[in-house]
């Protein structure tokens, strides 16, 4: 099982060295947001939080923005695998197909930490206070997150044939359940009904862990965030593993 | 010991039934073919043998391990060359192999070995370093194969090898295959719908709408032909298949063409020449395996449309190849 993983896990590491401009694309749009919205709207309106500015107010949504898009999309290529036959070869083979669900979502969580790890290192250009003991927590939060989004990513994947269902499926659950986490603006003014999604949307935790960690400042517990975390880590792992061999 | 033993198998898809009630066993060492056109059910009775697919009813078992309960034993004991490419084509031909090696558990040294042996003897290790993405069709099937044997599995399957290659690399294909063969010792569990090819094969199973319909050494499968196919093209093959038919010779017309089997072909011309009736053109030849399937089934392979299909289905190989 361990050899799978290992071996699954190698193989995207690989392609993604490979690909230099993969890497690169995926930072466009947590850039985007970081040096366009969130200087610009910082350098026209009054920060509305009394010690932060609004770039550090967004940049631990931005963090997590850069795991979601990333773990997600490294997600797709379960389909590509399959759509290339790359996956029959692998069946074939005396491994478990856990093994495969795990060594997906192995690769998906470092890929998201590799690319949250390069957004974090621009901390101190947008005034990031850093304490080495609040990285590596970071770091630790980064592959759980992206762990738990790349398994979510995969247990969509199977059960969709075709690349453009998933990118659609994906632009419309995941910029909602992003704008109501309370990455780019507090949830806490918005209406009752939306605070209400806000507190289901499982990346509000997410989210206000990343806060937690990174400016000391949360709106739930740590344990309460973390422990929401952990859950749906295993959960959607656990459900990823299941629809995989469902779909086999 | 059997390599390969399927006792009554048989699978359905929804209404279809793709395999029905097969058995066969192949000895270890053998070279066995599955011969058939298209939708015969060739590659779903590869896919339950390789634990890809359950079967409905009905048992098989790879080197004494049953597909169904033994899938890791059955697994390792086997390598698998796929009908449609499965090459990851973003890696370089060293990597595909060092992956498939991995996953096998093959050992790191016996890992380097093995390969270097395999794209040696399928001339690809002046290629090792290339992305797969820049090979031509018949060097990603020979990659293919050395991948199928890396792991030194005791039954190999080719699923259509050549298909869709043209007669050089088809040949040269075969040649390593041969060439595989005599060096490795292996089993060969190989599906093909070119006659050529299943005349090269030990034994021959002929499979029409999913069933068994013959199945000996290409040999004794044309020695039931009774003699020499004879081929007449006239203008009125009305008349010359009552001749026959009064000889008791059955005959069939297919493209204006009549073919008949006789015992002695040569001794039979002149007979036939007596007749009167108008005769442009006679040809004498040894049966092939396409006669026997044609007399066992009634209906031909039709290489002509399977030619079509080929290059129908490369294309669609190269379009999702991008
Ligand atoms: N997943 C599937 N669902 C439904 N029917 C299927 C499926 N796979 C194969 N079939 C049907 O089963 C039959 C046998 O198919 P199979 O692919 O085994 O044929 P084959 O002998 O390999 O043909 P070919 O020479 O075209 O590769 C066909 O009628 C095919 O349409
Ligand atoms: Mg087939």
């Amino acid at each position: 099982m361990a050899r799978t993983i290992y071996v699954i896990w190698l193989r995207e590491m690989i392609k993604f060295r490979r690909e230099p401009a993969r890497m690169a694309t995926s930072l466009i749009q947590p850039l985007i947001w970081l040096f366009v919205v969130g200087k610009g709207f910082g350098s026209v309106f009054p920060s509305p939080f009394a010690h932060l500015t609004y770039v550090q107010f967004m940049f631990p949504g931005v963090v997590g923005m850069t795991i979601l898009f990333t773990a997600l999309f490294s997600s797709v290529s379960i389909l590509w695998d399959r759509e290339f036959g790359f996956l029959k070869g692998v069946l074939v083979a005396p491994v478990p197909s856990t093994g495969i669900v795990l060594g997906k979502a192995a690769s998906g969580a470092t890929l998201g930490a590799i690319q949250g790890t390069l957004i974090l290192a621009l901390g101190p250009t947008v005034g990031m206070p850093y304490r080495w003991e609040a990285l590596l927590a970071a770091l630790g939060l980064m592959l759980l997150l992206s762990l738990a989004v790349a398994a979510a990513g995969i247990a969509v994947a199977v059960r969709i044939t075709s690349f453009q269902t998933f990118q659609v499926l994906m632009n419309l659950i995941v910029m909602p359940l992003f704008f109501l986490s309370g990455a780019i603006f507090p949830v806490r003014g918005l209406p009752l009904p939306l605070r209400v999604l806000s507190d289901v949307d499982p990346l509000t935790y997410g989210v206000d862990a990343m806060k937690g960690v990174l400016l000391h400042q949360h709106e739930f517990p740590l344990s309460v965030d973390l422990g929401v975390v952990f859950l749906l880590t295993a959960g959607l792992t656990a459900l990823a593993t299941l629809l995989f061999r469902r779909s086999l | 010991m059997a390599a390969i033993s399927l006792v009554g198998l048989t699978k359905r898809y929804g209404g279809v039934e793709a395999v029905r009630d097969v058995s066969l066993e192949v000895a270890e060492g053998e070279f066995f073919g599955l011969l058939g056109p298209n939708g015969a059910g060739k590659t779903t009775t590869l896919s339950i043998l390789a634990t890809l697919l359950p079967p409905t009813a009905g048992r098989a078992f790879l080197a004494g391990h049953d597909v169904v309960r033994e899938q890791a034993a059955v697994r390792r004991s086997l390598g698998m060359v796929f009908q449609d490419r499965s090459l990851d084509d973003y890696l370089t031909a060293e990597e595909n192999l060092r992956f498939s090696g991995m996953l096998y558990g093959v050992g790191s040294r016996e890992l380097s070995r093995r390969s270097a042996e395999l794209l040696q003897l399928l001339e690809l290790w002046e290629h090792r370093h290339r992305l797969v993405r820049t090979f031509s069709g018949g060097m990603k099937r020979r990659l293919e194969i050395a991948r199928g044997l890396l792991h030194r599995p005791q039954v190999l399957f080719l699923d259509e090898p050549t298909l869709g290659l043209d007669p050089q690399t088809r040949a040269l294909i075969w040649s390593y295959l041969e060439k595989v063969r005599r060096k490795e010792g292996i089993t060969v569990l190989m599906t093909t719908h070119y006659m050529e090819e299943a005349e090269a094969c030990d034994r021959v199973a002929i499979i029409d709408h999913g069933r068994i319909v013959a199945l000996d050494t290409p040999e004794r499968l044309k020695r039931t032909m009774g003699g020499d196919v004879v081929v007449v093209h006239t203008a009125e093959p009305a008349a010359a298949r009552n001749f026959l038919a009064e000889q008791g010779i059955a005959a069939r017309v297919e493209a204006g063409q009549l073919y008949c089997e006789v015992p002695d072909g040569e001794a039979f011309i002149p007979l036939l020449f007596r007749q009167g009736f108008p005769i442009q053109a006679v040809g004498i030849r040894r049966p092939t395996l396409e006669d026997v399937f044609l007399k066992l089934t009634g209906h031909a392979i039709r290489e002509e449309e399977l030619e079509g299909r080929d290059i129908f289905r490369e294309r669609m190989r190269v379009h999702r190849g991008r």
